[in-house]
Parts: C-alpha cells; sequence; structure tokens
C-alpha cells in the first residue's frame, strides 16, 4: 500500500536508528500521547531498538481507555433497553463496566451493534424507524468531526431516532494537566498525528512556551516515529523548545478548517472526567444546546449509572500518566489478562497494558 | 458452488415436498415430511450406496491400519460468501481435519440443524455444495441427521460432519512432535477467508476480489508425504488464524516457535483491508491452509513440492522451532524488531484507534 | 484516537447532500465521506478515519521528507539541516 510499506522500511528505520544514537548525548524521556502511537511502537518492537538513553513513556491517548466508568455504565443501561438499538465503534464492547459490558448485554439480548462510521449508525436509525438508535461518541478531536457530521446530518435529514451519548477527550488539555502533575516528568511530547490533522498545531506552542518542552508532531509508521523522536531529541540536545511538524504530508499548522468549523457548531468545551486520571478542565467536548434532542443523556434523563466500582488493583490512571510501567502493576498478567481485563488499558487494544502484554511480555526481562 | 436445480417430480408424500417453499417443524417430526426430505433433497443430492442403507446407523468395513477420527461444526454467517458456503466448507473443513493427521477421508456423516422458515432453495444449494465437494475428494457422506428448530433459534442452518480417515502405515503426524531446529512451512497465503467472510458482513460491507480460500487439503498432502513420510506436525490454520496454530503447536510440544513475518504470503488486498479494519492478519481466519513442521534437511524439497501442487502455489518457509522460551511465538517484525505473537482474545473487533 | 490509513479517490459523486467518495485501500474498496476536504480530486491520496477523510496527502511533502531522511546526518543537524 503506498504511503504505508515505505514507512515500515527495515533500511531506513536501522538508518535512523544510527542518527538517533549519534545525536543523543544524555538521556531524555519523551511521551507519546496516542495510543496507537503506542501500539505501533510495540508491535514493531520499535522500543526494543531505541538507545539506552532514550526512555519512551506512553500517555494517556486512548479514547477507550479514558472514558469514564460512569459514563461506560450508562452505555450498558442504555443498550439493555428493548427500544434501543445501541451502535458503538469495536473496541468499545469489551470495556469492563462496574458489572458487565457491551459484548455481555448482547449475549443478554441486547442489539448492540459494531458500525464502521457514525453515518453507519445514522442509517440504521432510518432502517429502523420503531426503535431509537443510541451511537457511542467517543474520541479525541480526530473523531469529533465524524461525530459531528453524524449529528449534523441527523437534524438535516431530520431524523428523530437517534441519539449520541458523548465522550470527547481533547488532548492539549491533557498535556496541561500532566506537566502541572508533580509526578509526571518528560521531557519531550510526540503529539499524535492525526488529532493534529485535524486541529493543526498552533495549540501547542503556548504549551511548549510556558512548559518549556519540545512537542513534535509524529506519524504512526516506525519511520515517522522514529523521525518524530529524532527531531524531539535535537531540540532537546539543541536546548529548544519548539513545537515542530514530522508529519508534514498530513499534518498544517492550521489543521482542517472546514472539519474545525463543523466541531466547533455542534459541539462545545467542558470540563471532561478521564478514567483513572480524574476531572482534568476544559479538555472535552459536549454538545451544544441547540442539538440537545440528539443528546442521549437528555433524551434518557432516567438511565443512571449503577453504582460505580472500580476495580481496587487497577493502576490504569498511573499507566494512562506514564507514571507507572504496565510491568510495574501487581496484577499484570496475573489477576489482569486481555480475557479477564481489570481496566480499560488491558482491553482496548490500543492500551498500553494489552500492547504490552500482546507483544512485550520478552521486553520484561530485558531493558523495560 | 453448484447451480444444479432441486427435483421436485416424482414424490409419493400426500403433502408434497414441492408445497413447502421452506422448512417447517414438521420436517424434523421424523413422519412423513421429515422422510420425504431426507428422500428428495438430501439422498438425491449424496446419492452413494452406504447412504442407500438408510439405517439408523450405516454399516461398513474399516481397512485395516490406524484410523482417524474428527468432527466440526459450522455455523458461518453469511450462508453464501465470495468462493463458498457453509455446505463446502463442512465438507472440507473435516476432510482437512482428517488431512492434517495424514489421513485419506473415508467417510464423513452429516448433522443438519435447521431453522424453520429455510428457503428450501437455500436447503438444496446448500446440500448440492457439499455433494461436489465430496465428489472432488472421493468421499462419501454414509451417515446423516435432521433436526427443526423454531423460528429464531438458529442462523438458518447449523451443520456437524464428522469424518473418518485412514493413516498411512509409518506415518505419525501429531501436535506434539515439533523438535528444536524442525522447519515452519506454510502452504499459501493467509487471512483469504475472514476477509472474504467480513466483506459481506453486515455494517462492515467494502468491495473486494478476495474469495475464501476453501479447499480440501488432502493432495497437497499426499504430494508432501512423497517428500518424507517424517513430517512432524501440521495443522489447518482455520479460526485464529496461523498465530493460534502456531501457539497451539508451541504449548503441545512444549517448543519456542520463531518466524520472520515478511516471509508469510499474504495477498495485497488482504493486507490493505486488514489496514483498513485495524485488524492483525495473522489472526484472521483460513479454510485451505496448512501450517507444517518438517526435519530441516526436508524443508527446501517440501516447499518445492507443495509449490508444485495448485493449492500450495505460494508455499512458504517462514521460520523455525527453537529450544528458546517453550510455548511461545515470537516474530521478527518487517523492521527487524521482535514482538511475541500471542493466541488471539476473544472475538476479532476491528478498531478505530 | 487515530487508525486513519491513506486511500486513494477513486470516484467521487454526492449522496443526501454529502460529498462522497469511493476509497481504493491498496485492492480494497470502500465509501467514505469528503465533506471536510472540499478540493479534493479523483486520483488524490486521502487519511482515512472511521469513513472520513480527514486530509490529502501532500506527494511532494512526501518526497521531500523521505530524501531528507534518507541523507540526514545527524551531526550536520547542529547546523540547521534538522530533520
Amino acid at each position: 500500500m503506498k504511503y504505508v510499506e515505505e514507512y515500515r522500511d527495515a533500511d531506513l528505520t536501522g538508518k535512523l536508528l544510527s542518527d538517533l544514537r549519534r545525536a543523543v548525548t544524555q538521556p531524555w524521556t519523551l511521551m507519546e500521547v496516542c495510543g496507537g502511537q503506542t501500539h505501533s511502537i510495540i508491535k514493531s518492537g520499535l522500543d526494543e531498538m531505541l538507545p539506552q538513553e532514550i526512555t519512551l513513556i506512553h500517555g494517556p491517548g486512548c479514547p477507550v481507555c479514558v472514558t469514564p466508568l460512569e459514563l461506560v455504565d450508562k452505555a450498558i443501561a442504555l443498550a439493555m433497553r428493548p427500544e434501543v438499538i445501541f451502535t458503538s465503534y469495536g473496541d468499545m464492547l469489551r470495556v469492563p463496566g462496574s458489572e458487565r459490558d457491551l459484548f455481555a448485554v448482547r449475549a443478554a439480548g441486547g442489539d448492540v451493534r459494531i458500525v464502521y462510521s457514525p453515518l453507519d449508525a445514522l442509517k440504521i436509525a432510518k432502517d429502523n424507524p420503531k426503535k431509537i438508535v443510541v451511537f457511542f461518541a467517543i474520541g479525541f478531536e480526530t473523531t469529533a468531526p465524524a461525530n459531528a457530521m453524524a449529528v449534523v446530518q441527523a437534524k438535516a435529514q431530520n431524523i428523530q431516532n437517534f441519539a449520541v451519548l458523548v465522550s470527547h477527550v481533547t488532548v492539549p488539555a491533557a498535556i496541561r494537566a500532566l506537566m502541572e502533575s508533580p509526578d509526571v516528568r518528560v521531557d519531550g511530547f510526540l503529539a499524535a498525528g492525526h488529532v493534529c490533522t485535524v486541529m493543526g498545531y498552533w495549540e501547542y506552542e503556548p504549551l511548549a512556551a510556558q512548559y518549556r518542552i519540545p512537542i513534535v508532531v509524529t506519524g504512526f509508521e516506525p519511520v515517522d516515529l522514529l523521525h518524530g523522536i529524532l527531531m524531539c531529541v535535537q531540540e532537546l540536545e539543541a536546548g529548544r523548545q519548539e513545537v515542530r511538524n514530522a508529519y508534514a504530508r498530513s499534518v498544517t499548522r492550521e489543521g482542517n478548517r472546514p472539519a474545525q468549523a463543523v466541531i466547533q457548531r455542534v459541539f462545545e468545551i467542558c470540563d471532561r472526567a478521564w478514567r483513572g486520571i480524574g476531572v482534568i478542565p476544559q479538555s472535552g467536548y459536549r454538545l451544544r444546546p441547540e442539538f440537545a434532542l440528539y443528546d442521549a443523556e437528555q433524551r434518557f434523563p432516567d438511565v443512571q449509572a449503577i453504582e460505580t466500582r472500580e476495580s481496587p488493583l487497577c493502576i490504569s490512571g498511573l499507566v494512562l500518566q506514564g507514571i507507572k510501567k504496565p510491568v510495574e502493576c501487581k496484577a499484570f498478567g496475573k489477576e489482569c489478562t486481555p480475557e479477564r481485563p481489570l481496566g480499560a488499558t488491558m482491553v482496548s487494544s490500543e492500551g498500553a497494558c494489552a500492547a504490552y502484554y500482546r507483544y512485550g511480555r520478552l521486553a520484561a526481562k530485558g531493558k523495560s | 458452488m453448484s447451480t444444479q436445480k432441486l427435483n421436485l417430480l416424482g414424490w409419493t408424500c400426500p403433502v408434497p415436498l414441492q408445497n413447502y417453499p421452506t422448512i417447517v417443524m414438521g420436517h424434523g417430526a421424523g413422519g412423513k415430511m421429515m422422510a420425504d426430505l431426507i428422500q428428495h433433497l438430501f439422498a438425491a443430492a449424496f446419492d452413494n450406496d452406504l447412504l442407500a442403507q438408510m439405517g439408523d446407523a450405516t454399516a461398513f468395513d474399516l481397512p485395516a491400519g490406524q484410523v482417524a477420527f474428527t468432527t466440526d461444526s459450522f455455523v458461518v454467517s453469511p450462508l453464501f460468501f465470495p468462493g463458498g458456503d457453509i455446505g463446502e466448507l463442512a465438507v472440507n473443513g473435516t476432510v482437512n481435519d482428517l488431512a492434517m493427521r495424514a489421513a485419506r477421508p473415508l467417510v464423513l456423516s452429516a448433522g443438519f440443524i435447521l431453522e424453520e422458515g429455510l428457503p428450501m432453495e437455500t436447503l438444496g444449494r446448500i446440500a448440492n455444495s457439499m455433494a461436489a465437494a465430496c465428489k472432488k475428494v472421493m468421499v462419501k457422506i454414509a451417515t446423516g441427521d435432521t433436526k427443526v428448530v423454531q423460528k429464531g433459534h438458529g442462523d438458518g442452518i447449523y451443520i456437524n460432519t464428522s469424518g473418518i480417515g485412514v493413516i498411512p502405515k509409518g506415518v505419525n503426524v501429531a501436535p506434539d512432535r515439533a523438535r528444536p531446529g524442525d522447519a515452519l512451512l506454510v502452504s499459501g497465503s493467509i487471512g483469504d477467508h475472514g476477509i472474504a467472510i467480513l466483506s459481506v458482513r453486515e455494517g462492515l460491507t467494502f468491495q473486494t476480489e478476495i474469495q475464501s480460500d476453501t479447499a480440501p487439503l488432502n493432495g497437497l498432502v499426499d504430494a508432501m508425504l512423497v517428500v518424507t513420510k517424517d513430517i512432524h506436525c501440521m495443522r489447518d490454520a482455520t479460526r485464529g488464524g496461523l498465530a493460534a496454530v502456531l501457539n497451539e503447536l508451541a504449548s503441545a510440544s512444549r517448543v519456542g516457535i520463531e518466524f520472520d513475518e515478511k516471509k508469510v504470503p499474504i495477498r495485497v488486498e488482504v493486507n490493505a483491508a486488514c489496514e483498513m479494519l485495524g485488524l492483525d492478519p495473522f489472526y484472521v481466519a483460513n479454510e485451505g491452509k496448512l501450517v507444517a513442521v518438517v526435519p530441516a534437511e526436508h524443508a527446501e524439497a517440501m516447499v518445492a513440492a507443495m509449490r508444485a501442487h495448485p493449492l500450495g502455489q505460494d508455499a512458504a518457509i517462514i521460520g523455525q522451532v527453537v529450544a528458546e522460551h517453550p510455548g511461545l511465538v515470537t516474530s521478527r517484525t518487517s523492521i527487524g524488531g521482535k514482538r511475541v505473537v500471542d493466541l488471539p482474545t476473544g472475538e476479532l473487533l476491528p478498531r478505530i484507534c | 484516537m487515530c487508525l486513519g490509513i491513506p486511500g486513494k479517490v477513486i470516484e467521487l459523486y454526492k449522496t443526501n447532500g454529502m460529498q462522497m467518495a469511493r476509497i481504493d485501500f491498496g485492492g480494497v474498496i470502500k465509501e467514505a465521506c469528503m465533506e471536510y476536504l472540499p478540493d479534493v480530486k479523483v486520483g488524490d491520496y486521502t487519511i482515512i478515519h472511521v469513513g472520513f477523510g480527514l486530509s490529502i496527502l501532500d506527494e511532494k511533502e512526501a518526497l521531500e521528507t523521505m530524501d531528507l531522511l534518507k541523507q540526514i546526518d545527524a551531526l550536520g543537524s547542529e547546523e540547521g539541516t534538522a530533520v
């Protein structure tokens, strides 16, 4: 596939690794924000190939992982209602709520369907006028334009039996919260390439200036990741703290303006709770009042989350902030496995715990 | 897929089969309706001397030697997909399980669970498909069973097939025979079947030329045995894909397995579909591919023999069995890194992230 | 957050007033919404995420970056031939 294979080339990867080894003169800790980047790093084995001086810690960029337990419980409650067809992206189906997950609801007879695109959920609403289709609208800014368009189209086509359960989170506020936390020690960030494809990277300039850290917009393939790491290390070695772009084929400073316009039309910024971390101010989106008809939480006000219970053993929050590595969790691989996950970071294929378990068991023995 | 039309003439039942465009509860009740269905649909399609005995059990002589026995159930949805249907799968799948012990297939049984409302035309197509698949392999469906369940209690049709085969003398292919130093081979491109099914699944439709690779592998296995009788292990890589099979072998033989991701044949379109859906091709199902473990000295000759066979044209040596990390499968990634290739967990979910 | 993959636009058309496209992902073809890429043309490569095009890949930029990556001398970066 064009624009894929060439970014997985072993020779170029080897060359960039040598460039990195020559560039580095002291230890640096970098955080890759996006779960997709974490997944790619560990699956390709890149983390074990980096020079010893570079430590990568994995950030909270997994929207599945950070969706609050209360919202997962609400989703499950909605899915169990006989008049509801509950639609979702595939990753959410295995996320454990307080008592069960959406898969279990489906097994018990609930109408739960995986969709590839939010427009598919809209189509299901059109095809099933006697039911209410609820769509679990999770994601970072990357997914917001798609989720927003479903709402815009529902209004334009007057589709009344459609509602979205919103769980959107945004990256810049998360970076701010991480930098404010005394436990987090990061020298530089690899920003999420597809979030920035939508939003541009101008929002990161004040963050880089305020916290004096370089932030490099980075893609997802091994060559892109090494490019981003190399750029970040060059900044650090030179004592600079710029925002730079290592994914220029997809990202511009201003981002995708039409997409941003629709996001702003449908959503407004709000405080959001991040599972395992807590409430981060101004870190999420909610539907604007004029779209209240499409807000599942307002359409179903009587759906209360049952008393939410997190596993006391789970340290997802610490993993999501990069404070602990999955292998440092006492339950990792024992009480908590992908088959019986205690927290979202083990369920989601983007979660650091799942990635470590899946691909990196050997890493626990060597360099971690 | 067969297009032979059902023969609806010449029935004696007072309420003839042709009056029933769909399966009803009576077809499983053990009376005239069921007898009619068996006689004019199943027996007509499968047509052989063993089945013609029409006893509660079928009697026949077994050749001398070691016998292999297997069973498998088929619940695929949709029933018809690019490259095949549930009937073809049901025959090939069981023939392949026998072939993986190097057994020549002798007889099959076929048990059907039909959902009330299943169109007769559909059942006829599936039966004809099975008949064609049996003929290709020269195996007989010697006995069968039919039950009907109420509407809503089955996906149209579920099929169970069991099979008996004969293992040639001097051959011992078993999951626990892999030894450090052995070569790991695969018979062709992986992931075709799973992607073909996904391409027609509700909610994920996409256009592609990919067809299911469903095929009987016993002919390929015969060609492999000519190279050497000392094939250590063979497995067909069905649900859970290549990764599941490699993990099972590593576990059963208590050895480590290492393979090179770049050496595994994968069709360009299968790769593209996996990228699009966020799936790992090593976990996607196949229905006409085998993995073989053979002593290293036979590897080159073996892969050449496989490539000479129509079902093994893309065969490749992909790795080796090692003494390190017993029970664990690892791979060399496209960039030269290393990762563990674990057992798949639960259902394969398309990712957004 | 991010499963966006590159695909080539092979056809453009409208459905329900929305600009849509057929996208070729290396032999697999799927529909995607192009409302966020008003300047897209047949033949362009785009990043597609959950059925929506989010950017048109800049081939010139990609080739320049590739060339740079293949040449880069990390020591030279001090003098400004930065990656």
